[in-house]
């Protein structure tokens, strides 16, 4: 028998089409209730509601934004100068986006997922990415200026980066930066952000009294990203496939190395090992193997988890403390420190043996570390300072923090005039 | 001997607690509890049926002191807790009988400390 070569045209294939939708909504569950019940637990029991009331309406407010404009500027096509930066608004409000099959496609050139589908898809990341910086500015901030930072955040930080990493006539993208789910223009924008935020809006008071509320919520919540990072990693490659099934075994791997290594670190230094711990060490691991898991084998996915557990080990524990930030719920410590390390480990690690066009330093390639580098320090720059112009706009106008009694009552009753708890029926 | 007993408001029990140890006393028993004074509560909505009335959380300390050490508890207890606004809560001071060591048998004003 021949075999049939034939060039196919682009389609719209069922089984790419029906996981796609899945990991859709697995992303989704990380959001919420995933982030809200793994940040939730770890805040005072008068805080838990503005947590978790954070987390939907970013998801709701994010969605909006997205399908308005956000999609069109991160994934749309440019035009000029500002191409290789932002798209245009070809795109705004879904216009020209259908059932017709996607243009962005990674594995399956012909056997592609609806347009609407990758766009939906790309919609649960751009919710995320601010939901992660709640933790830096936890249990005081106002809501009102919460709004307003994270409508700014969103289409000024998230849109440009995923636009420069991601999309097809990005600058960072042409030049060959590998970011397979979200590395730089995740984990890095929102953890940069997140260490801006906490310096710029202040400590909270008293810090050393107040122990997390419920580790259960947090056990609950890291036990849900771990389930939805599935969609998030093994969903980056767009396609139900080889590649999904190998990103979703590294991802899958690098979490529970990485969670090893934070409860073994904890043993080590403070003598016995914590749930709390284990928690930290599996979503260190999901963020570090996130931006490699379409690139690297079990071998990088291992020491891409344990070394993971101990960089952001070293910053949750030992730099916060020595300089006295209050990255209250650890947003810069694990998703800025393990996204860094994670891009970095890409330029690494990445192995031919996956996709064979994509090798790292260890594979004989070290210019893919340099490219890897650029892109790391064009995410930290480009989020640091559009970070400190949108917090300083709207702290001159709205505010940003409550204030003293409302802080001390708690944002449940301040901000929502509800509260999570009742001691009498 | 004195027991002494104080609602105050909860967001102040840091502030109490520190001016407590600045006093020297570090006895003391804290619980949650709910009550009003003449403010009648709080105003919450729920699904926008409006829930008025409702019990405030409130924090109760109680402290067992000697003589010597009823002053100072008491002022510090005040000046921890007031905010000068209404609902900053009340001091009740009561005689005390007896205080009684489970460990030791010990008795009296020795129990206390």
């Amino acid at each position: 028998m021949e075999p049939v070569v034939a060039a196919v045209a682009p389609y719209v294939d069922f089984g790419n089409t029906a996981w796609m939708l899945m990991c859709s909504a697995l992303v989704l569950l990380m959001t919420a209730p995933g982030l809200g019940l793994f940040y939730g637990g770890l805040v005072k029991r008068r805080n838990i509601l503005s947590i978790l009331m954070q987390s939907m309406v970013t998801l709701a407010l994010v969605s909006i934004i997205w399908v308005t404009v956000g999609y069109s500027l991160a994934f749309g096509p440019g035009h000029g100068a500002l191409a290789g930066f932002i798209g245009g608004l070809d795109w705004a409000f879904l216009k020209n986006v259908g059932m017709e099959p996607s243009p962005y496609y990674i594995s399956q050139a012909t056997a592609r997922i609806p347009h609407l589908v990758f766009m939906i898809f790309q919609c649960m990341f751009a919710v995320i990415t601010p939901a992660l910086i709640i933790g830096a500015f936890a249990e005081r901030m106002k809501f009102s200026a919460f709004m307003l930072f994270t409508i700014a955040w969103s289409l000024l930080v998230y849109s440009p980066v995923a636009h420069m990493v991601w999309s097809a006539n990005g600058w960072l993208f042409k030049m060959g930066a590998l970011d397979f789910a979200g590395g730089t223009v995740v984990h890095i924008t929102a953890g940069i952000a997140s260490l801006v935020v906490a310096i710029m809006i202040g400590r909270r008071k008293y810090l050393k009294s107040t122990p997390p509320h419920n580790l259960v919520f947090t056990m609950m919540g890291a036990a849900l990203l771990w389930f939805g990072w599935f969609g998030f990693n093994a969903g980056s490659g767009l396609a139900a496939d080889g590649l999904a099934a190998s990103a979703f075994v590294v991802t899958h791997i690098a979490a529970s190395m990485a969670a090893l290594a934070w409860g073994a670190l904890d043993w080590l230094f403070h003598r016995k090992p914590t749930m709390l711990g284990i928690a930290t060490g599996a979503v260190a691991g999901l963020v570090a193997i996130t931006p490699a898991a379409g690139f690297v084998d079990i071998t990088g996915a291992l020491i891409i988890g344990a070394l993971v557990s101990v960089f952001c080990y070293f910053f949750v524990m030992v730099v916060k403390n020595f300089f006295k930030y209050d990255d209250a719920l650890d947003a810069f410590g694990v998703h800025g420190i393990g996204g860094i390390w994670g891009a970095i480990a890409t330029g690494l690690f990445a192995t031919p043996v996956i996709q064979s066009a994509y090798k790292g330093f260890f594979y004989g390639n070290p210019d893919q570390l340099r490219i890897q580098l650029i892109a790391v320090g064009v995410s930290i720059v480009y989020s640091l300072i559009v970070t400190i112009v949108i917090y300083k706009v709207i702290d001159l106008t709205v505010g940003m923090r409550v204030n003293e009694k409302d802080e001390a009552i708690g944002l449940d009753v301040s901000q929502h005039n509800e509260r999570a708890y009742t001691l009498l029926e | 001997m004195k027991y002494i007993i104080a609602v105050i408001q909860p967001h102040r029990l840091e502030e109490v607690k520190q001016a407590l140890y600045d006093a020297d006393v570090f006895l003391m028993t804290v619980s949650e509890v709910l009550g009003h004074g003449r403010q009648m509560g709080t105003t919450e909505f729920y699904r926008g049926n409006k829930e008025s009335g409702n019990l405030l959380r409130k924090i109760k300390l109680e402290i067992a002191v000697n003589d010597s050490f009823v002053e100072p508890t008491l002022k510090a207890i005040q000046s921890g807790a007031k905010t000068g606004e209404v609902g900053d809560g009340k001091i009740f001071v009561f005689d005390l009988e007896e205080t009684i060591r489970i460990r030791t048998g010990e008795t009296g004003s020795k129990a206390i400390g």
